[in-house]
C-alpha cells in the first residue's frame, strides 16, 4: 500500500533549529502535513487530538525525554500503534537497547541526513 | 615550668554538644592548640614525640587554609564560573541565530527551485538538502555545551564544598559527603538519567550501522 504523504507528521524536539531542519527535509520528501512539540508533555497533548501517523522525537527533552514520551504512547490504547522514530545524539549501545525495549519503531543517531530520514521512515511506513 | 591543666574530657564533650560528632577543622586545630599549650613542660620520651606531631599537623592545616584563603576560591565561584557560563551560553545563542539565518536564505533558495524544472531544480534542490543537514551541527554544538555548562556547575559545587569546610557550614558538606557515601556505587538498573549522556565523543557512541544491526538483533 503507498504510503500517505498527507499522513499527519508529529515532530518533538527542545531545539527549535532542529525542528526547522526537520520541517524542511521532511517538506524536501513531500511530507508537509507537520506538527511541532518542544518536549514529551507538549507532544501527548497534541497526540491526544488523534490523526497522526508518524511521530519522529528527540530523546534529550525536560520535562518530559523522549523515551518516557515513548513509553506513554505504547501504553496508550489509542496511540500505542503510530510507527514512532527516536532521533538522537544519544549514540551508546544501551541507549539503543532501552528505546528498543520500550517499542521504539527505529533510531536515528544525529547528526544525520535527509537519506537516512527518508530511509527509516520508508522502513517503518513503507517504501515511498 | 608546667602548662595550665585543661580537662580534655570536657573540651571534647563541649565540642561534641556543639557540633554534633563533626567539627570545624579550625576548631580541630584550635584544640590542639590548646591541649599543646597546655602541656609544655610535662611530657617526655613518647608523649612529646606524639605533641610534635600535633603541633607539625597544626601548622599544617592552618598553612593550608591560609594557601586555601590566598586562592580566593569566592573568586572563582561567585566570578569565574557565571563567566565562563555566560560565555559559553552566549555562543548557543550566537550559533542558533546564525543557523537560523541560514535557513532563512535556504527556504528562498528552495522557493526559486520550485519555480525551476529539470536538472537545474533537482540541483538547487540537493544544494539545500545539504545545507539542511549541515545546520544539525547546531544542535550538536548546544548539547556539548550544556554538558560543559553542567560539569562547571559540578565544579562550582566542589569548590563551594572546600571553602564550607574551612568555613562556617561544616554541617552541610558532612551531609553531603554522607549522602554521597550512602548511594549505591554502581546501579545494576539504567535509570533514565542514566541514558542521558549524549552526544558521546569519537569511539564511546556506536554509529548508525551499528545501530541497525543492534536494532536487527530484536527482530
Amino acid at each position: 500500500m503507498a504510503v500517505d504523504k498527507k499522513m499527519k507528521v508529529l515532530i518533538v524536539d527542545d531545539y527549535r533549529t532542529m525542528l526547522r531542519i526537520l520541517r524542511n527535509l521532511l517538506r524536501q520528501l513531500d511530507f508537509r502535513n507537520v506538527e511541532e512539540a518542544t518536549d514529551g508533555t507538549e507532544a501527548l497533548q497534541k497526540l491526544r487530538e488523534g490523526g497522526y501517523g508518524l511521530i519522529i522525537s528527540d530523546w534529550n527533552m525536560e520535562p518530559m525525554t523522549g523515551i518516557q514520551l515513548l513509553r506513554h504512547v505504547r501504553g496508550d490504547e489509542k496511540m500505542k500503534r503510530i510507527p514512532f522514530i527516536m532521533v538522537t545524539a544519544e549514540s551508546k549501545p544501551e541507549n539503543v537497547v532501552a528505546a528498543k525495549q520500550a517499542g521504539v519503531s527505529n533510531y536515528i543517531v544525529k547528526p544525520f541526513n535527509a537519506e537516512t530520514l527518508r530511509g527509516k521512515m520508508a522502513s517503518v511506513l513503507g517504501e515511498f | 615550668m608546667a602548662g595550665k591543666r585543661v580537662d580534655v574530657a570536657r573540651l571534647l564533650s563541649e565540642l561534641r554538644n556543639k557540633y554534633g560528632d563533626t567539627v570545624k577543622v579550625e576548631d580541630v586545630a584550635k584544640v590542639m592548640g590548646t591541649l599543646l599549650a597546655s602541656n609544655t613542660g610535662e611530657l617526655a620520651g613518647a608523649s612529646r614525640k606524639i605533641y610534635t606531631e600535633l603541633e607539625a599537623l597544626n601548622r599544617y592545616i592552618q598553612s593550608a587554609k591560609a594557601e586555601i584563603s590566598a586562592l580566593r576560591p569566592d573568586e572563582v565561584t561567585d566570578e569565574f564560573l557565571p563567566t565562563a557560563t555566560g560565555e559559553l551560553d552566549a555562543i548557543v545563542a550566537a550559533t542558533a541565530e546564525a543557523t537560523n539565518a541560514i535557513m532563512d536564505a535556504t527556504e528562498v533558495i528552495e522557493g526559486v527551485a520550485d519555480s525551476l524544472e529539470g536538472a537545474q531544480q533537482d540541483s538547487l534542490m540537493d544544494a539545500t538538502t545539504n545545507i539542511y543537514e549541515a545546520c544539525g551541527f547546531q544542535d550538536i554544538t548546544g548539547q556539548r555545551i550544556t554538558k560543559v555548562v553542567n560539569t562547571l556547575k559540578d565544579i562550582e559545587d566542589k569548590v563551594d564544598a572546600l571553602v564550607t569546610a574551612f568555613g562556617d557550614k561544616m554541617d552541610k558538606v558532612e551531609n553531603k559527603a554522607a549522602k554521597e557515601s550512602q548511594a549505591p556505587a554502581a546501579p545494576e538498573k539504567l535509570s533514565d538519567a542514566d541514558l542521558l549522556e549524549g552526544p558521546q565523543r569519537n569511539g564511546e557512541g556506536i554509529s548508525q550501522d551499528e545501530i541497525d544491526r543492534l536494532l536487527a538483533e530484536f527482530d
